[in-house]
């Protein structure tokens, strides 16, 4: 029976860790290859890094962050942030990502997802979406709009049909992100996880809002997810990997348990 | 990091079909020094072979054959160099794949399925980790315990025509064969690259291994 995953995901500034709460204020908390390093061992499924450098100039930063982690975490790498093109993706490709993001520039130019996914194949493109509710209307049927430019413009698009356009173009992956959720430390949005977890074939990652252990189990079953990210949990030493999958595991939650 | 390091060398063919700088990376660690190489000279010379690939079976096949890489694969499997085929590598050594209904390169006897589910909380592809229940013993799967996990990332998978090739199983919805093999020649279904230190148990395992079983 295929497992569920913990997914933690570390965002990178101009090559240094950093964790946003609600999409403002970061601060730098270590070295993210020290930080990768320590959670492959401690059990952790997949890594996802997010380059939020503002610079476009510190951009290749990432590349070498991405290179130095390849070459000593050996679980599937997943890289994102300002991909905009197929080249972005193969350059990420080759340092050593497994999986590439796409985000913002997809909701601009939905063909960036067919592109990737014909560039690097369908299973390996993760398509990110940061998403707030906002009131039902005819253009937000869902209730949910999806949000770029790390949660600053919304874009009046329907969540839910923006979840099932990418999976048709081509997303191996989806991340359901929540704005609402996002550093609040009080939950996954459980509604949305599974509003999109139900409608697609894909696999979904609950993204936004985990603080305690709890959160974890809940998106896994209740949302629905297929994996849940986690970020500030870990990162401040709260809590391990080993130790939330532990936890899963007993709440009866499959997870895997020898690494 | 408690791997045995092995000094013996492989060849990994690159046949345009996915990254291969992972597998190469995965078996640095464990002291496997591996070339990634498109010439079939370099392949027929190899003292062991990895035979990766992600992608499609279409176009898999195409570049494989193009500049007579499968001849070299024929060649090194009929000559008792340890081969270790991965993912599509896997796949395309089958007889046919559903996937581009294409014929495939024949090593193994046997034909590679799509999943097919009605259920709706089954994913396709099957991506992430899962058990590997060793079902008949394997040098290659050696350093492998019952509950230990790969990471899987397919929507196709093989159903070998010959139940004597079968060595692992996985179940997803139902049981299907994970890991197969014959004589000098061993693939797996998983990417055990990406799959933690168990992965890299097993490709130590690989390094070590001489062909018989």
């Amino acid at each position: 029976m295929l497992s569920k995953r913990l997914i933690a995901c570390l965002d990178v500034r101009d090559g240094n860790l950093a964790k946003s709460v609600k999409f403002v204020d970061t601060k730098d908390i270590g070295d993210p290859v020290e930080k990768a390093r320590e959670y492959y061992l401690d059990g952790l499924d997949e890594l996802v890094f997010y380059d939020i450098t503002a610079s476009s100039d510190k951009r290749n930063i990432m590349l070498d962050v991405v290179e130095a982690v390849a070459e000593q975490v050996f679980i599937p790498l997943s890289v994102g942030g300002g991909i905009r093109s197929v080249a972005d993706a193969t350059d990420l490709r080759l340092a050593g990502a497994e999986k590439i993001n796409v985000n913002s520039a997809a909701v601009k130019r939905p063909e960036l997802i067919s592109e990737c996914a014909e560039a690097v194949g369908a299973q390996n493109i993760v398509l990110s979406m940061d998403i707030q509710a906002v009131p039902v209307s005819a253009d937000c049927p869902s209730g949910y709009e999806i949000v770029i430019n790390g949660g600053r413009t919304p874009m009046g698009l329907d969540a839910l049909a923006w979840a099932l356009r990418g999976e048709a173009l081509g997303a191996g992956e989806l991340v359901v992100n929540s704005i609402d959720a996002d550093g609040t430390r009080a939950g996954y949005e459980l509604k949305l996880t599974r509003m999109i977890a139900e409608a697609v074939r894909i696999p979904v990652i609950a993204s936004g809002g985990a603080g305690e252990p709890h959160h974890l189990t809940e998106a896994l079953t209740e949302g629905k997810a297929d994996a849940a990210l986690v970020a500030s949990m870990v990162h401040y030493g709260d809590y391990t990997c080993s130790g939330l999958k532990t936890y899963l595991h007993e709440q009866g939650v499959k997870m895997r348990m020898s690494w | 990091m408690s791997q045995p390091l092995s000094e013996s060398s492989a060849v990994i063919i690159d046949y345009d079909a996915g990254n291969l700088r992972s597998v190469q990376r995965a078996c640095a660690e464990v002291g496997l020094t591996a070339e990634i190489s498109a010439d079939p000279a370099r392949v027929r010379d190899a003292e062991r072979v990895i035979f990766p690939g992600v992608g499609a079976a279409g176009s898999a096949m195409r570049s494989i054959t193009r500049e007579g890489m499968d001849q070299a694969l024929r060649d090194v499997i009929g000559a008792g160099v340890p081969v270790l085929g991965i993912c599509l590598g896997l796949q395309i050594s089958f007889d046919h794949s559903e996937e581009d209904d294409q014929e495939t390169l024949g090593l193994l006897p046997g034909r590679v399925r799509r999943f097919r589910f009605d259920h709706p909380e089954l994913k396709i592809p099957h991506m992430g980790w899962n058990e590997v229940r060793v079902v008949k013993p394997h040098p290659v799967l050696a350093g492998i315990e019952p509950g230990d996990e790969f990471y899987f990332v397919h929507g196709y998978y093989p159903e070998p025509a010959d139940p004597e090739l079968i060595y692992a199983r996985t179940e997803y919805e139902f049981e299907f064969a994970c890991a197969v093999g014959r004589d000098n020649y061993f693939a797996t279904q998983f990417h055990p690259e990406k799959s933690g230190r168990v992965g890299l148990r097993l490709l130590a395992a690989f390094a070590e291994w001489d062909g018989t079983c």
